[in-house]
């Protein structure tokens, strides 16, 4: 065996690079995974209109609930513009929070009925309880694209100057509501 | 082997029947150029409600209201890339399922590219390497000694 030379063994140092690739992977994988758990799905984009003034609309009134709701009303104080429909069983989890927020009239809210039978949504209030000052009908997503709405419930937050502030993507939760909503609304209102 | 085509086919075929589209007749426009645009417009506009699919073939009822709103944008002269514009000023970049080449997405569209010149560098390398074992030839002695070595191995049964 005293004539074979050694294998060649130059460049090794190559062979860390998948290691090191894999524990990137690991290590992208474990945020996202995280990230979803705590909340911050990144599957739920924030809005792009955030910062920007409310889009134009002029939605027609639910039957016997005049006016509707149009753009000029969201450009008088600090408001709620949430969009929900009689389908949506979400909107009816965050609803009895909706429902003390108006009975305490703490803030405006506004509804957009979103592709709802306007006949079921008169009904969904009725049953339900209408916590709404406004409300306008968007049978056909005019409203719902103009927000850039991804589903409902959606909440966005409506400053005094009508410009949007914030975009909450599901049922407002109490959480949501105090540690979050509650505190931008205050300083809105500054 | 026609039993083994039919079944090949039938699978075939049942790979391209998924790929059906959610657009409804009443949907259409009477014009079939500007009908040919909306349908390529949607098929680059995702389903914000579904994500992974193109509002062409989504049945979301969003998904329709868009696929409505690009026809409406179609006919009120805009081009197409106004119509990707004006759904990108509402949900941005998102609603694009071919990502615009931004500093965000630049890794995303030269990644293979890279990958393929590093893996083009290594193969290269790996071929032009020198052997691995470099040994001197056997000496005549040693030769002959493999010489006899074959001569006793290779019984009557061989040739």
């Amino acid at each position: 065996m005293d004539n074979v030379k050694p294998t060649r063994t130059g460049g090794r140092w190559t062979a860390i690079i998948p290691i090191v690739v894999v524990a990137l992977l690991v290590g992208a994988f474990a945020k996202r995974l995280i990230d979803v758990e705590s909340g911050q799905d990144p599957a739920l984009v924030q809005s792009v209109l955030l910062d920007t003034p409310v889009p134009d609309i002029d939605l027609p009134p639910l039957p016997n609930r005049e006016p509707g709701l149009k753009t000029p009303d969201l450009k008088k104080e600090v408001s709620l513009v949430n969009v929900w429909g009689s389908w949506c069983i979400a909107c009816l989890s965050e609803h009895p929070l909706l429902m003390d927020l108006a009975e305490q009239n703490h803030i405006p809210i506004h509804g957009i009925a979103w592709r709802d039978d306007p006949s079921a949504s008169v009904r969904w209030l009725a049953r339900n309880g209408d916590p709404y000052k406004l409300i306008g009908q968007d049978p056909v997503s005019e409203a719902a694209i103009a927000f850039g709405v991804t589903g409902a419930p959606e909440t966005f937050v409506i400053d005094g100057g009508g410009i949007i502030r914030y975009k909450h993507i599901g049922p407002i939760t109490p959480d949501v509501w105090a540690n979050t909503i509650a505190p931008l609304v205050e300083q809105l209102r500054q | 082997m026609k039993i083994l085509g039919l079944v090949s086919g039938a699978l075939i075929g049942s790979i391209f029947a998924l790929v059906a589209y959610a657009v409804e007749p009443d949907e259409m426009l009477d014009d079939p150029a500007l009908e040919e645009r909306a349908r390529v417009i949607s098929q680059d506009l995702r389903c914000v409600v579904c994500q992974n699919e193109t509002i062409d073939e989504s049945n979301a009822t969003l998904a329709q209201d868009m696929r409505r709103l690009v026809r409406q944008r179609i006919l009120a002269g805009d081009s197409n890339e106004d119509v990707l514009a004006y759904m990108v000023d509402r949900y941005g970049d998102f609603v694009l399922l071919r990502p615009r080449v931004t500093a965000q997405t630049l890794l995303l569209w030269l990644g293979p590219f890279i990958l393929l010149v590093f893996g083009v560098v290594n193969a290269a390398r790996y071929i032009k390497r020198p052997k691995a074992i470099d040994t001197p030839g056997l000496s005549p002695e040693e030769m002959a000694e493999v010489d006899v070595l074959i001569q006793k191995t290779e019984g009557p049964d061989q040739q």
